[in-house]
């Protein structure tokens, strides 16, 4: 039991030595101290951190980067551009849980909204939300259907509202590499006054 | 014995090397949700939904407008008997459209005692705080 109790020991050592190897791997001026290591995407269930890997059912489950193998790739949310991944035939969701030959009726309208700061003006693409979701699911528990009706600001969608029902939660993710996807117009106001500048 | 006892310390040795080099993260799918409204209590696991699976085979308005799945994690307050009558995930999973109801283990796949909520975008702050009106 002596030698038992000296390997513990040992073993404890170590662990305290590693702990401090760990630490000592980002020294005070180590570059981009405070950048996150980039997380690791389209894990298999059991090694996801939600599932429980004791439960027979995880290890039924499909690997997501299985499924997404073909589809269009994206740089964020699931890493998939599931638009694009529709509208190149990749996948066809139902549109009826019962029925494979629903179509959705398509509504081809762009919303453009002026923003107060100093970001492009917000283009709101109907054809594309339409293409998933039905009038019911937006208008008009979450967006009066009137232009000007809405407000709305980035705090709020942050937060779960408005847009931010679906973007930043299922939808694509609200983050710095997304903002252009929405703020897609150039403001009128800048426009005229590069135009102005470019004569100079 | 020595020899075991030896091979039982090189074991602890590695062992602790190997926990403190593997952080453990939760790096789970976007869009994937915890559901644990009933299920702790029950002594079931949480269920796990996962968005990018059925996403791949139904538009958001089968669920969100057809069946009357709100939108909000947890917001439902789904049973395993209303899912018996045929409402929300038992629309489909009746052995018709979907497999049945007695793969308990497959939805219930969960780490016992996860909360409910959605794995959404690092600048979503539906984990931190919700405003109360």
């Amino acid at each position: 039991m002596y030698k038992l109790s000296t390997l513990v020991l040992i073993a404890s050592i170590s662990w305290v030595f590693s702990f401090g190897a760990y630490a000592a791997g980002e020294s005070s001026n180590t570059f981009n101290r405070m950048m996150k290591p980039k997380a690791p995407a389209n894990l298999p269930p059991a090694e996801d951190g939600i599932h429980d890997p004791e439960s027979p059912g995880t290890h039924q489950l499909q690997p997501p980067k299985e499924a997404f193998d073909g589809l269009v790739k994206a740089k964020f949310g699931n890493h998939v551009d599931w638009i694009k991944s529709i509208n190149a035939k990749k996948i066809t969701p139902r549109h009826n849980s019962a029925d494979a030959s629903a179509k959705p009726i398509i509504m081809n309208l762009n919303i453009v909204r002026q923003v107060k700061g100093s970001m492009p003006d917000v283009v709101f693409p109907h054809d594309r939300h339409t293409l998933l979701l039905a009038c019911s699911n937006c208008h008009t528990g979450i967006f009066i259907p009137q232009k000007g009706a809405n407000q709305m600001s980035m705090a709020a969608i942050m937060l779960g509202e408005s847009c931010g029902k679906c973007h930043g939660s299922v939808a694509f993710p609200v983050a710095t590499s997304t903002c252009k996807l929405c703020h897609s117009k150039p403001k009128a106001k800048n426009a005229e006054l590069k135009r102005s500048t470019a004569g100079k | 014995m020595v020899i075991k006892q030896k091979l039982l310390g090189l074991g602890l040795v590695l062992m602790s090397v190997f926990t403190m080099l593997i952080p453990v993260k939760a790096n789970a799918e976007y869009g994937d949700i915890v559901l644990n409204n009933f299920a702790d209590a029950s002594e079931m696991r949480p269920v796990v939904f996962p968005h990018w699976f059925h996403r791949i085979r139904f538009n958001c308005s089968v669920c969100h407008a057809d069946l009357g799945f709100q939108f909000g994690a947890g917001k439902n307050e789904i049973t395993m008997a209303k899912i018996i009558e045929g409402e929300f995930c038992g629309a489909c999973h009746n052995g018709e459209i979907a497999w049945s109801i007695e793969n308990c283990d497959v939805c219930h796949s969960g780490v016992p005692g996860t909360p409910t909520q959605v794995k959404g975008s690092p600048l979503r702050a539906s984990n931190i705080a919700t405003p109360k009106n």
